[in-house]
This record gives C-alpha cells, sequence and structure tokens, in this order.
C-alpha cells in the first residue's frame, strides 16, 4: 500500500463574520493516499468548501493541521508555510480546478497560453515544446486542437471546465483539489467530463479531492466519501459502503432523496 | 443454528473463513427501527471450491455477498481471507486494503451493471485488467502510444470473453447504459472473470441469460475453479447451481 500523502487533523474554522459560535468546519480529520479520488459530499453550506479551502492553504483555519509530503519526501505543515512557499506549491506539486472555470482560467490569452503558463512557471521557455505540450494536452482533454490560439472566452462551459483541467494537470500534479467542477453544466457534458477525470486520475495516479453535492458524481469517481453536515465529517468510508449502507441518519437521509444515487 | 457449516476437514487453511458474521441495519428514517439479517453466521470456502448460499428471500444471501466484497460494513465476526500478499480479515480492513483487494483479488458479479456514461462495454472490461496491474504512471501518461498499446491488449482479452458469451460485435463499442439486461449482464459477467480472482462472488450470475449462454456461465466457472478460485454464489437456476456447486450453505 502507498504511503500517506496529506494528513488533515483537528481541522475546525470559524468565520469572523460568523455571528453565533458557529464553526464553518469542526473538527475535521482526513488522510489522503496517492492515487485516490476521494469525494466531499453534503448539502449547500454543509462545509464542504471551507474545508476544502482550508485544505487549499486559501483559507487559515482558526484551529488544527494540514501536513503534506511533498515529491522530496519532507511533511510539510500546510498553513506554517510563508505565502511564497505556498504559492510554490499551489503552482507545482498541487492543483485546483474551481466551480467557475473563469476563475481558474485567464480569458485573455490563448487556450495554448492556459495550459503553458504553468509549464512556463517550471521554466520551460521553448515556444516549440511549450506549443506541443499544449497541443498533445487539448487532445487528451478532447479540445480541438485548431482552437490553441482562441480565447476561451470563445469557449463553451464544458470546454472552458476541461482547459481549465489541462492547465491543471499539465504539470503533473500530485494532489488535484476540485470545487463542484461538473456542477452547472449539462448532464451530457457532466457525463464527459466525469469520464475524462476518471480516465486521467487512473492513469497518473493522482489523488484527487472532489467536493460536490452529487451523489452521482461521488459514486462514479471516488473510491472514498466524507458525508458533511452542519461542518461535522458525520461519516467517511468506501463511496460504495458509504452509500449502500449508510450508518449515519443524516447520510441516509441524503442518500434516499436523491432518484438513482 | 443458522449458518453452520458441515463440513470440519483439516488441511490447509481454507481461502475464506467466515466466523460468527452479524450484520443488522438500523433504518433511521423509520424511527430507528433494526433489521437484523445475518446472525453468527459462520462456513469455510477452500480454493477450487464453489459454495451455493441457500434459504429463502430475505435471509441475507446478497447482504453476506456485500459484506465480503466490503459494500456492507460487519457489525461482529470475522472474514478471514487468504489474499494474495496473505491472510486479511476483510471485516475489518481498512478501506485502502479493500481496494487493493478487489483490484486482483476480489471479484464481484453483481445482478445489475454500474458503469461511467460513455465508456464502451469494451473498455468497461479492459479496464478491470489495466487496473489489476497499472503501468508505472509517469511511463503512463508520458507515452500515449504505450497507453493506447496496453489498452489495445487488454481489449483484445475482453473480445475472446464477449465472442464467448456471445455478445453481439455491434455492442461492444457502444456504452453498456442502453443494453437489454442479458447484455449487461453479460458484460458484468465479462468484467467479472476477465481477470482471474482469488475469491469470486457471483450473486445471480444468469438471471437473465437464455440456455446457451447459461452453458457458457458454467464453462467460466468450471474453468475458475480449475484456476483455484474460490467462489460464493447465489443461483436460483438449480440447473446451473447443480452443474457447478459443490456444496450449499443455509442461511437464516
Amino acid at each position: 500500500m502507498s504511503e500517506l500523502l496529506l494528513r488533515v487533523r483537528g481541522l475546525s474554522h470559524r468565520f469572523a463574520s460568523a455571528r453565533d459560535e458557529r464553526f464553518a468546519v469542526c473538527d475535521a480529520e482526513l488522510d489522503l493516499f496517492p492515487g485516490e479520488v476521494v469525494a466531499i459530499v453534503g448539502e449547500s453550506g454543509s462545509g464542504k468548501s471551507t474545508l476544502l479551502n482550508c485544505i487549499a492553504g486559501r483559507i487559515a483555519p482558526t484551529r488544527g493541521h494540514v501536513h503534506y509530503r511533498d515529491a522530496g519526501d519532507r511533511w510539510l505543515d500546510v498553513h506554517a508555510l510563508t505565502e511564497r512557499q505556498q504559492r510554490v506549491l499551489a503552482r507545482t506539486e498541487w492543483g485546483f480546478v474551481e466551480q467557475n472555470a473563469s476563475d481558474g482560467l485567464r480569458l485573455d490569452v490563448s487556450a495554448g497560453a492556459n495550459i503553458g503558463e504553468r509549464l512556463m512557471g517550471h521554466g520551460e521557455r521553448h515556444y516549440g515544446r511549450l506549443r506541443a505540450t499544449a497541443q498533445r494536452w487539448m487532445e487528451r482533454v478532447e479540445l480541438d486542437t485548431a482552437r490553441i490560439d482562441d480565447s476561451p472566452r470563445a469557449f463553451s462551459g464544458g470546454m472552458r471546465q476541461r482547459l481549465q483541467i489541462a492547465r491543471n494537470l499539465v504539470t503533473r500534479p500530485r494532489l488535484v483539489l476540485l470545487d463542484e467542477p461538473t456542477s452547472g453544466l449539462d448532464v451530457s457534458v457532466q457525463a464527459r467530463l466525469l469520464d475524462l477525470m476518471r480516465t486521467l486520475t487512473t492513469r497518473m495516479h493522482l489523488c484527487a479531492l472532489i467536493v460536490t453535492h452529487d451523489l452521482g458524481v461521488a459514486r462514479l469517481l471516488a473510491q472514498r466519501t466524507l458525508v458533511m453536515r452542519h461542518g461535522q465529517v458525520v461519516e467517511q468510508g468506501l463511496t460504495d459502503r458509504v452509500l449502500d449502507d449508510p450508518q449515519h441518519p443524516y447520510t441516509q437521509l441524503l442518500v434516499s432523496s436523491v432518484v438513482t444515487p | 443454528m443458522s449458518g453452520q457449516d458441515d463440513r470440519t476437514d483439516a488441511g490447509a487453511a481454507p481461502r475464506l473463513a467466515v466466523r460468527g458474521l452479524a450484520k443488522h441495519f438500523t433504518l433511521h428514517l423509520r424511527g430507528g427501527a433494526r433489521r437484523e439479517v445475518l446472525r453468527d453466521t459462520a462456513f469455510d470456502v477452500r480454493a477450487g471450491e464453489c459454495v451455493a448460499l441457500a434459504g429463502a428471500s430475505g435471509r441475507g444471501k446478497s447482504t453476506l455477498m456485500k459484506c465480503l466484497f466490503g459494500s456492507y460494513g460487519c457489525d461482529a465476526g470475522s472474514l478471514r481471507f487468504e489474499s494474495s500478499a496473505g491472510p486479511v480479515d476483510i471485516a475489518s480492513a481498512t478501506p485502502q486494503h479493500l481496494l487493493a483487494l478487489r483490484r486482483r483479488d476480489i471479484a464481484y458479479v453483481s445482478q445489475f451493471l454500474r458503469a461511467v456514461p460513455r465508456v464502451p462495454a469494451l473498455d468497461v472490461v479492459a479496464q478491470r485488467l489495466l487496473d489489476a496491474d497499472p503501468a508505472p504512471p509517469s511511463d503512463d501518461l508520458d507515452d500515449d502510444e504505450a497507453h493506447a498499446r496496453r489498452m489495445a491488449e487488454a481489449r483484445a482479452v475482453a473480445h475472446v470473453l464477449f465472442a464467448r458469451l456471445n455478445l453481439p460485435p455491434a455492442l461492444w463499442e457502444l456504452p453498456p447504459a442502453t443494453f437489454s439486461g442479458g447484455e449487461q449482464q453479460r458484460v458484468n459477467i465479462a468484467r467479472g472473470f476477465v481477470q482471474p480472482a482469488r475469491l469470486l462472488l457471483l450473486d445471480e450470475p444468469t438471471a437473465s441469460l437464455d440456455a446457451t449462454n447459461r452453458r457458457v456461465v458454467i464453462e467460466l466457472i468450471h474453468e475458475a475453479k480449475a484456476q483455484g478460485a474460490a467462489i460464493v454464489g447465489i443461483f436460483h437456476d438449480e440447473e446451473v447451481r447443480d452443474a457447478v456447486a459443490d456444496r450449499r450453505v443455509e442461511l437464516g
């Protein structure tokens, strides 16, 4: 079995603006291993995106720790890193796929440049190689390579989301965090994106943590699932066990509320 | 006594030893109603042996299968399994360990096929082979050609099984979502048998098949036994059960 990649312990967060004593995330615990896709499910306001942002280092948690084992096999305390170190980590070993693709893309440069940007951050300057890699990634995410010089502004929602995935994966991250990557897309477009993510995570032996309110997405993509409610992780385990043999009353409610989970 | 095994011969450790297994469901949406399904279930399955679960509907045959696959948790007892990497208790294994077992050692043919939309039937089966024996990730991604080659080899193996199961070739490149029940079941069977498993779980594998394909499945089961698989099955079809099962374990 592979070695632990990310360890979250006692993670809690309360927004300064919260009027009551309510925590958006309360005592979350989570281990991630290389090569696995893990889903965080729960309804709006359950704290799942806040947990994802705390893990990403974008929100400093009120309490608790996020430890990450980097490519050099060193354990890093994500929230003890300087902002610069966090930025370096975010564009080298990590990826973040935004719910709204335009938040994760640069709309004023071409599709090819969007893919090439992270590679340039890695020191690649050779125009021909950058372009060839961008082309290869457009093929992998099933985008028409003839549109390499087009702005993503001219792309549909599903195409932008695939471009965002290519932009994130081109540097071969070890951990990718995804915030509702398929919501807001048509069902047929969703299916295509799910299939693509499944293929790429398998081939890259990638660890992916995906926030979704859609149990079907968790079922198809994730080997493990965490269920959140009111900031608490109420249940976690193998996805099929969580969905087929739910133990917590809230998970039972969630599973029984969908037509075909 | 429930689920007791009548067999007591000594010898090598059985491939699977079920002891004191209990499973209940608490229905929180029904005021916490409790449904006892399995209690003190115990039996062994040896390598190369096929055990048929018997007992009336509702006695927990499918529940037991899901406990063995890990998609249901167990309340008490142990499911000791001789995996390719040594003995493991399925009932208390971590999710990571269970996933590893499912990739190589344990296969489950259920009555229903669940597959990612858009994936062709051939790839559903081929992917099982690739998952069982993954390429080093860096090689796999850098070299699209090598990946395509590995996929083509796995698909060739899937071809053979589809042909044996008389699945019309026109369907092979289509996603199984639109297939008939019998066609989906054959995809499921191909996926379950394509990678030789040490523990094979068969939940009504022939329920919607015609006589010709039932005979193909019987052959596949005989071949799996000859290769040393331990098989636990639910067979309502008596012809199939009599042809493949070495003995029965009564539940309930």
